[in-house]
């Protein structure tokens, strides 16, 4: 089993790092109204019930992924084919 | 600056993780004035007998993921937890203030600086609260010339928790002016309610010694001294 896990500044934060590629990107060109940089982690588990997969994520962001106070996270699951 | 000799000397822990680089200056501060530093690594599992633990500035591990987020689960950040709470002093500097607000020790987040630049310079900060064990030394108010050099230094909490950190005195230390970095109502350290751990973004240590500057940042580590001394002289409970 593999999952992403979508870690984003929560809405409200300034976020100088999309700021700034927003500057990069109209610098371009590009007609743009906002970026916001988030992180992806890519984590490999064992084969497993999905369940306990989902809820041992969970926690991983709760614990370290991702910071509750200032960033939000979205957790995909994606079973090996 | 050396201490006198008929003073006991309170022994402070000075933790180094893999990426810190401050510890060396920590190290040295504390001894010149008047403390026993303790270099302890940071996979030890236990602290040795200290009154007081230094979290020192650097880019533990990197400053992967989150800068602290790493760090605050090295092995010896137990052992940090059990002495807080059991009333021992804790001060995190730069990388250390952003590991205690990792490990949830303090409240608050340290985000990238809102230029994105690493900023390093001399900042003058206010003292808000000169009666915590990190303050004792200073004057209500007094402006202490300190530099910082970071670029993760902004410090954010959301409105409630500002708002909750200033109901309760908390803000320790207040950049006077335009913030370096963005930190939100200007907050350079906080304080945890009990009043015995502490984070600021301003190094001390690198302020310690006129050859190169300002000596303000003895003020903070020579309150910790005094406070770790008074601890040391407290009779045990038995």
């Amino acid at each position: 089993m593999r999952a992403t896990v979508l870690v984003r500044p929560k809405p409200g934060i300034l976020d100088p790092q999309g700021e700034a590629v927003l500057g990069s990107l109209r610098q371009l060109g590009f007609a743009v109204d906002d970026v916001r940089v988030g992180r992806v982690v890519d984590v490999e588990l064992g084969n497993g019930d999905r369940e306990h997969a989902q809820a041992e994520l969970e926690r991983m962001c709760k614990q370290l992924l991702a910071n509750p106070l200032i960033e939000s996270y979205e957790i995909e699951l994606v079973e090996d084919a | 600056m050396s201490a006198s000799v008929c003073e006991p000397q309170p022994r402070v822990a000075v933790v180094t993780f893999p990426g810190s680089n401050d510890d060396g200056d920590a190290v040295l501060a504390l001894a010149a004035l008047g403390a026993e530093p303790v270099a302890v690594w940071h996979a030890e599992h236990e602290l040795p007998d200290v009154q007081a633990v230094v979290l020192p500035g650097g880019f533990s591990y990197g400053d992967y993921l989150r800068a602290g987020a790493l760090a605050h689960l090295a092995p010896v950040m137990k052992a940090v937890r059990a002495l807080a709470a059991d009333g021992g002093l804790v001060l995190g500097i730069c990388n250390g203030f952003q590991i205690l607000c990792e490990a949830g020790l303090l409240p608050g987040a340290l985000r990238a600086n809102h230029s994105l630049s690493f900023v390093c310079r001399d900042v003058a900060v206010r003292v808000e609260r000169a009666d915590t064990p990190f303050t004792r030394r200073c004057g209500e108010s007094q402006s202490l010339r300190i530099p910082v050099k970071h670029g993760e230094g902004c410090f954010f909490a959301d409105a409630a928790l500002v708002a909750e950190l200033e109901a309760s005195s908390q803000v320790v230390l207040r950049y006077e002016g335009e913030s370096p970095n963005g930190s939100i109502a200007g907050i350079a350290s906080i304080a945890n309610a009990d009043g015995n751990i502490m984070g600021l973004m301003p190094h001390p240590e690198h302020a310690v010694d006129p050859l190169v500057g300002s000596t303000d940042g003895a003020f903070i580590l020579g309150s910790l001294i005094d406070a770790a001394r008074e601890s040391l002289a407290e009779p045990v409970a038995v």
